[in-house]
């Protein structure tokens, strides 16, 4: 039996003291691919953002339990330097500070929290270049400002780029699809299958079935209202897709976790 | 037909009034100016006097200085100090190691001065020394804005007058550094540095000025800049007093038609800090940008007033002016521009743009459009805002800590001005001392 990489149990959550998740159980073993689907507002966003440690979620109860300790005391960039990547469904732009740069410091960050050197500029320089293959990015988005002026499509690359950097265990991608033309989300989904191995796991949000004709899950959750309604494998996504959210509701809090 | 440039502090000087302000007068006596002077500068420097006579230090009534107090300066007493050796100036920068000028409390020090590099063509040097081609009778004190208390107490009374005179289509290379450093003995200084720069038509250069000291002291530096016919100039003005000293500095800026006047102003020292760049196009087609960057932390006041006026058609002038304010800092932006009728087809934006770094520091900001030309295009604002909780937490998703992620977020709001300087070493240094000014 594999290793289990995430563990989420009971989880419950409030922004501004309004509770936005009801107790979520999922659990995320080496080599899985999990998608969680659902309507906007159903939480789905808000559970990838907690995983990361985002500080406007108070988490009142549960555990997140990640390479078997529970993570919910540890500050954002401690997660993140432990293996844990959240690809941003809206990356932000930040004007003056460059991609390049930023990679290198990010890069950095992981490489001293291992114990590790930092590598130098020119070192760097060469590592990035071959990673912008897997994303067929074209060096010039290096010199600029980080996702500043990108279209949506190159900001998703550009998430996809800083994964094939950081080599996280645990991937988060939270709506990478939405707003892609098929062209740019078939080369990010290429991103993501290159960079698979049967060490990492993977969490999956998508509001749309499309997303995994490209990136094949092991297993599909529904959220509503906060919690994991139903489960199943990836059929359940042709299902959603064909029926529509709608008749979940009549199978509201029928689900368990897997 | 001439423009009326509403300079505020032009119509400050009352002719039938005569007032004995305390501060000014006492630091007017301490003043010892050559007697050898020729006969046109006593005239400017008595003409002064008699300004001075009729001003006040302003108060908090004045519009213009209505945000910040100088009660605490003008309570403190500043001597004069005659010394001017035993100070070295920190590592030369590698542009400017043969273009340098250096002053040690407001006295020129030769010593540490070189200026070996600068080709034919260009005087640097004092006004004393000057030959009989360049005449500086028609350019000393004759700016915009001379009347006022601190320019007029300067032009009475400063010693040393440094001029960089750029002959007619004379491209100078190198950049020009004209260093003050101000060394404190047993009793608080003041000095008075005093800069005159004239760029002949179809000249090119680039000026550092740059104010550096330790200890208790009182700076009112004036510079005056003609930018004549089709020249250009780049002139940076880095600010990094000590951080108990008071300066008050004013930049007059004239430029003739088809010129370039680009001013980067970084102000991240004294305790007291206020700047009145003072710009005129005087002739069509002329180029003005204001680059500015201010950091203020601890307890520290500092205040840009500026003024552009367009004078002529076709005029273009571009300012962006930044702030990161932490601590109990206060800072001040006041920036007008005039757009008179005679200014057709211009193109005027101003932007100031401020970052608090804590729930006690103040900003004041101001920015003024004054147009009554009717084609042409202008805009302005300003923005106050903190470091965005999304920006960190983005980049604390990336490893960063949270000291890290501020202040890469810092630097890239001062990289956009720090960026446009044009000495390649000074934007290391500069992006250092704000790191370790904010720390």
């Amino acid at each position: 039996m594999s290793e289990t990489i995430l563990s989420i149990r009971n989880l419950t959550a409030n922004v501004e003291s309004t509770p936005i998740l009801k107790g979520v159980n999922l659990e995320i073993k080496a080599g899985e691919i999990h998608a969680v689907m659902g309507r906007n507002g159903s939480g789905k966003s808000t559970l990838s953002k907690i995983i990361a440690g985002h500080p406007d979620y108070e988490v009142t109860g549960g555990e997140i339990i990640y390479q078997g300790e529970n993570i919910l005391d540890r500050e954002p960039d401690q997660r993140a330097n432990s293996g844990i990547f959240l690809a941003f469904q809206y990356p932000l732009a930040i004007p003056g500070v460059s991609n390049l740069d930023f990679m290198r410091v990010a890069y950095n960050a992981k490489r001293k929290y291992q114990g590790l050197e930092e590598i130098d500029t020119f070192d760097f320089e060469d590592l990035i270049e071959e990673k912008l293959e897997v994303v067929k990015m074209n060096p010039s988005f290096l010199a600029r400002s980080l996702n500043e002026g990108f279209s949506g499509g190159e900001k998703k690359r550009n998430e996809i780029l800083q994964m094939a950097l950081l080599d996280p265990t645990l991937t988060i991608l939270d709506e990478i699809d939405s707003g892609l033309d098929i062209d740019a989300l078939r080369i990010v989904s290429d991103g993501v299958n290159q960079l698979k191995t049967p060490e990492k796991g993977y969490l999956v949000i998508t509001h749309y079935q499309r997303l995994l004709d490209y990136i094949e899950p092991n297993f599909v959750h529904v959220m509503q209202d906060g919690k994991i309604i139903t489960s199943g494998g990836k059929e359940l996504a042709l299902e959603l897709e064909s029926r529509g959210y709608d008749f979940l509701d009549d199978k509201s809090a029928t689900g368990v976790g897997v | 037909m001439a423009v009326q440039i509403p300079f505020a502090t032009i119509s400050k000087i009352n002719q039938t009034k005569v007032v004995e302000d305390i501060f000014l007068t006492g630091l007017l006596e301490q003043c010892q100016i050559n007697d050898n002077e020729p006969e046109w500068l006593q005239n400017v420097r008595q003409q002064a006097k008699s300004w001075l006579s009729h001003l006040s230090v302003p108060t908090r009534k004045d519009e213009d200085w209505r945000f910040i107090d100088l009660a605490d300066l003008t309570a403190g007493k500043f001597v004069s100090s005659s010394n001017n050796v035993g100070l070295e100036s920190k590592l030369p920068l590698r542009e400017t190691a043969n273009s340098r000028l250096v002053f040690i409390n407001g006295k020129y020090n030769a010593e540490q001065s070189d200026c070996t590099a600068l080709p034919e063509g260009i005087f640097v040097g004092n006004l004393a020394d000057i030959s009989p081609e360049y005449d500086a009778s028609k350019y000393f004190a004759q700016c915009h804005g001379a009347q006022d208390a601190f320019t007029s107490l300067n032009t009475a009374s400063s010693e040393d007058i440094t001029v960089v005179w750029a002959g007619k289509n004379t491209v100078v290379e190198n950049p020009i550094q004209i260093q003050f450093i101000t060394k404190v003995g047993a009793e608080s200084t003041f000095t008075q540095p005093r800069v005159l720069v004239v760029a002949e038509t179809g000249s090119s250069i680039s000026l550092l000025e740059q104010y550096t000291g330790a200890g208790e002291y009182f700076t009112n530096a004036v510079t005056e800049v003609y930018v004549q016919d089709n020249a250009r100039v780049n002139h940076t003005r880095l600010q990094q007093e000590s951080e108990d000293s008071y300066h008050i500095g004013k930049t007059a800026v004239s430029q003739g038609r088809d010129s370039h006047y680009t001013i980067n102003e970084i102000n991240l020292g004294a305790k007291l800090f206020r700047h009145n760049p003072e710009l005129v196009q005087q002739g069509e087609q002329t180029t003005t940008n204001l680059n500015g960057l201010t950091v203020a932390t601890g307890k520290q006041t500092s205040d840009t007033h500026s003024i552009v006026a367009l004078t002529k058609p076709h005029g273009t002038t571009n300012q962006l002016h930044k702030c990161i304010i932490g601590d109990r800092a206060h800072t001040v932006f006041n920036g007008k521009v005039f757009v008179p009728k005679a200014a057709q087809m211009t193109d005027a934006t101003q932007l100031n743009r401020n970052l608090m770094l804590s729930s006690k520091a103040r900003v004041d900001t101001k920015p003024e459009l004054q147009i009554t030309a009717d084609n042409v295009k202008c805009a302005h604002g300003a923005t106050v805002s903190q470091l965005e909780a999304d920006e960190i937490f983005y980049l604390r998703s990336r490893g960063l800590t949270q000291a890290d992620a501020n202040q890469l977020l810092i630097d890239a709001f001062a990289a956009e001005i720090i960026d446009r300087l044009t000495i390649e070493s000074l934007k290391n240094q500069i992006t250092q001392t704000i790191k370790q000014k904010i720390q």
